[in-house]
């Protein structure tokens, strides 16, 4: 008999991203400080011990990762071709989003396209560069809101964490210009893997808007993992886009962590239009009483996508609001997930939360599973949460033939108005009018009908 | 304009119309009274094309031509309209975009130029007028968040806009209080002329003490079992619909 600890064997597919965890971390800098070491083999031996998770655990439900699990992903080139690089003009539908961005290549930072800087306090950076020279500023808040139980990807993005971007916006300062992040992946031959973390921190009654766009040079196979964290000080107001147009064949996981304090207000827009197989999860915090949360969301589904969202909305203060309304719109065999969970603790009193999700099925193979999930443990709050999923309202397409418009125009011109109250509520301009042509082109039905939507 | 020949039809598996005959000439406005479940607003949505609403017998001539051979569209572009009892609220299109679609639509049909947005804004702001209906709900998406009173200003005002030459109004008087009624009304009678003909279903005389028809039609049990003048829709008033006679065979 042995007393010797037998040592765990892990599934394949976990012990290949160990092995690439290894050859990773000998191409890191000396001079890293420890506690970034330990965060990095923490969130190994996390995913270790996680692996990927199955249809048997309820978040992944409805969500089978195995096309990612059998992927044999490497590490991604350094750079990109000039050809890889066209993406970035379209990635924005041609309508500058911000003067301000911080562009990445398979996960890496692209000082050439980029425009970082620090000013007056305000820190727009490379998550890399801020490691190397004053990882003091970040280390308070690095993956304190991310890594948590039963959750693989983002364990795995802390084990590979090594760039991203650092926006931290000093206290009372409003930016009146969004900022642009922009993460673009042209692999090789072979389907490669990014890892990028997005840290953000929002001073006291700060103001920003920020847009996060994921994309990637057609056909690849890619898997882009990231991982964004906000914090928001008492009073600071933080708009945040996530614009996610992956190749058609990506893989695209995502997690966005937003914790607030007292009196702030966080409002996520999160577009999901691309990629084979796309999940996000939403967690947000009210850490302190009057917090506003807005969430808002639209998912497009075409072909055999498969696209998954996950909310979760913690009320553990009193007199917080939280408005959400998710729509998603599938065709084909498409598979839409929305998963909308609000927590009321006990003593968030005054809690004032609604969640809508509605969606729209155009075709007889397309599904969607929708489950809004209220919690609530306090007494005196007001929660209200819906969820409508069908077709076009048959009356509404009559209504529009008996005044003469014709079927095919009518149903282009509904299909539109559905999402465009989703689309109507993005405060930056050019996002709202290059998104707005791209579904009259994505969507079916004569482009001229749409005008009509308001 | 419009001849009904021995329609019947049924919703649902339900038969609700039983042989209505019907004939409206240009010119002439035609009440449709009947009590709850006679099969006014089936008729007048079988007239209009609603999907669902199936013709078991029978015929309709609109101009001559077969109306039941036409999509909604067809019908509406070729000159029928209907206003709504209750009208569909849309959100998402602006109410005076989805005009400007529809305008063009039955323009292009007649072989008519194309309205640009300027002509056709300013057809809008003679025809708000008509109806005395606030600029502001043209521009806000179709009917959403509009009260009872103003969906049915919005319905005509879409009728003066579109110009038709058959027009179908189902119950335009429900849910109006006196001063919209007068409102509505007034707009209604402004649009009758010589060349166009009006079916107004109604449950209420009150309706035809504002637009005075030229003939009312009883509907009973999916038929239409008595015409007269005028003075039919104040009997009725008076004495109800029982004193009618119910077709035989009809229950």
């Amino acid at each position: 008999m042995t007393t010797a600890a037998q040592a765990p064997t892990f599934p394949a597919e976990v012990v290949r991203w160990r092995e690439q965890f290894e050859s990773f971390r000998t191409g890191l800098p000396e001079a890293e400080p420890e506690w970034l070491r330990t965060l990095r083999s923490t969130g190994i031996g996390a995913f270790e011990e996680l692996g990927f998770p199955t249809t048997r655990l309820e978040d992944w439900r409805h969500t089978s990762v195995a096309p990612i699990a059998r992927t044999e992903f490497l590490r991604p080139p350094a750079s990109a071709t000039v050809a890889d690089l066209a993406v970035l003009d379209t990635i924005d539908f041609g309508h500058a989003f911000a003067r301000r961005q911080l562009v990445f290549v398979n996960g890496r930072y692209a000082p050439d396209l980029s425009s970082a800087g620090t000013t007056d306090g305000l820190h727009v950076r490379s998550l890399r560069e801020v490691l190397d020279r004053e990882p003091q500023l970040v280390h308070p808040y690095l993956d304190r809101q991310a890594s948590g139980p039963g959750r693989p990807f983002a364990a795995l993005n802390a084990a590979f964490l090594s760039d991203g971007a650092f926006i931290s916006v000093p206290e009372g300062s409003v930016l009146t210009e969004p900022i642009h992040v922009v993460f673009l992946s042209a692999p090789g031959s072979q389907p490669t893997a990014s890892h990028p973390r997005v840290l953000v921190w929002a001073g006291r009654k700060s103001q920003a808007a920020i847009i996060e766009s994921y994309g990637g040079t057609s056909d690849a196979v890619y898997l882009t993992n990231a991982v964004t964290e906000i914090t928001l000080e008492d009073g600071a107001v933080i708009d945040h886009y996530r614009l996610q147009r992956e190749s058609a064949r990506a893989f695209h996981v995502g997690t966005l962590c937003a914790t607030q304090g007292r009196a702030s207000r966080f409002a996520s827009h999160a577009v999901s239009l691309g990629a084979s197989l796309s999940r996000v999860d939403i967690r947000q915090v009210f850490a302190g009483e009057g917090g506003e949360c807005v969430l808002n969301g639209l998912f497009l589904g075409s072909d055999r996508q498969h696209t998954d969202t996950h909310t979760w909305v913690d009320h553990a203060e009193p007199h917080c609001t939280t408005r959400e309304l998710y729509k998603g719109i599938v065709d084909d065999k498409a598979r839409g997930v929305f998963v909308g969970r609000i927590l009321v603790r006990p003593g968030a009193q005054k809690t004032d939360a609604i969640q809508s999700n509605k969606n729209l099925i155009l075709s007889r193979e397309a599904l969607v599973d929708s489950l809004p999930q209220l919690e609530i443990l306090a007494d005196d709050v007001k929660c209200k949460h819906g969820s409508t999923t069908g077709q076009l309202d048959p009356l509404a397409l009559f209504y529009l033939r008996s005044r003469g418009i014709g079927e095919e125009a009518a149903r282009a011109l509904l299909t539109y108005a559905f999402a465009s109250d989703v689309v109507q509520r993005i405060g930056i301009e050019a996002l709202r009018t290059g998104l707005t042509e791209h579904l009259q082109r994505r969507l079916p039905g004569p482009a001229d009908m749409k005008e009509a939507a308001v | 304009m419009l001849e009904v020949k021995d329609l019947h039809a049924s919703v649902g598996g339900n038969k609700i119309l039983r042989g209505v005959n019907l004939s409206v000439p240009a010119g002439e406005v035609h009440a449709i009274m009947g009590p709850n479940g006679s099969g006014k607003s089936t008729l007048a949505h079988v007239l209009a094309g609603r999907p669902g609403y199936e013709v078991t017998k029978g015929e309709v001539r609109y101009k001559g031509k077969d109306l039941l051979a036409m999509s909604p569209e067809e019908r509406a572009r070729e000159g029928v309209f209907l206003a709504f009892q209750y009208p569909v609220e849309i959100s998402g299109v602006s109410n005076v975009y989805f005009l400007k679609a529809a305008a063009n639509a039955i323009r292009k049909h007649r072989g008519q130029p194309e309205l640009d947005a300027i002509d056709f804004l300013a057809l809008v702001k003679e025809k708000a007028k008509v109806v005395d209906i606030d600029e502001s709900l043209i521009k806000r998406p179709v009917n959403e968040g509009f009260s009872g009173g103003e969906k049915k200003r919005n319905e005509i005002f879409q009728m003066a806009v579109l110009d038709p030459a058959l027009a179908i109004l189902d119950e335009t008087d429900s849910g109006l209080d006196i001063d919209a009624l007068r409102i509505v009304a007034a707009g209604v009678n402004q649009l009758r002329s010589p060349e166009r003909a009006m079916v107004l279903v109604t449950h209420y005389q009150r309706l035809l003490d504002y637009i005075v028809p030229d003939v009312v039609h009883v509907l009973l049990d999916g038929r239409i079992v008595k015409s007269g003048g005028k003075d039919l829709a104040l009997e009725l008033e008076k004495k109800g619909y029982e004193w009618l006679e119910a077709p035989a065979g009809s229950r």
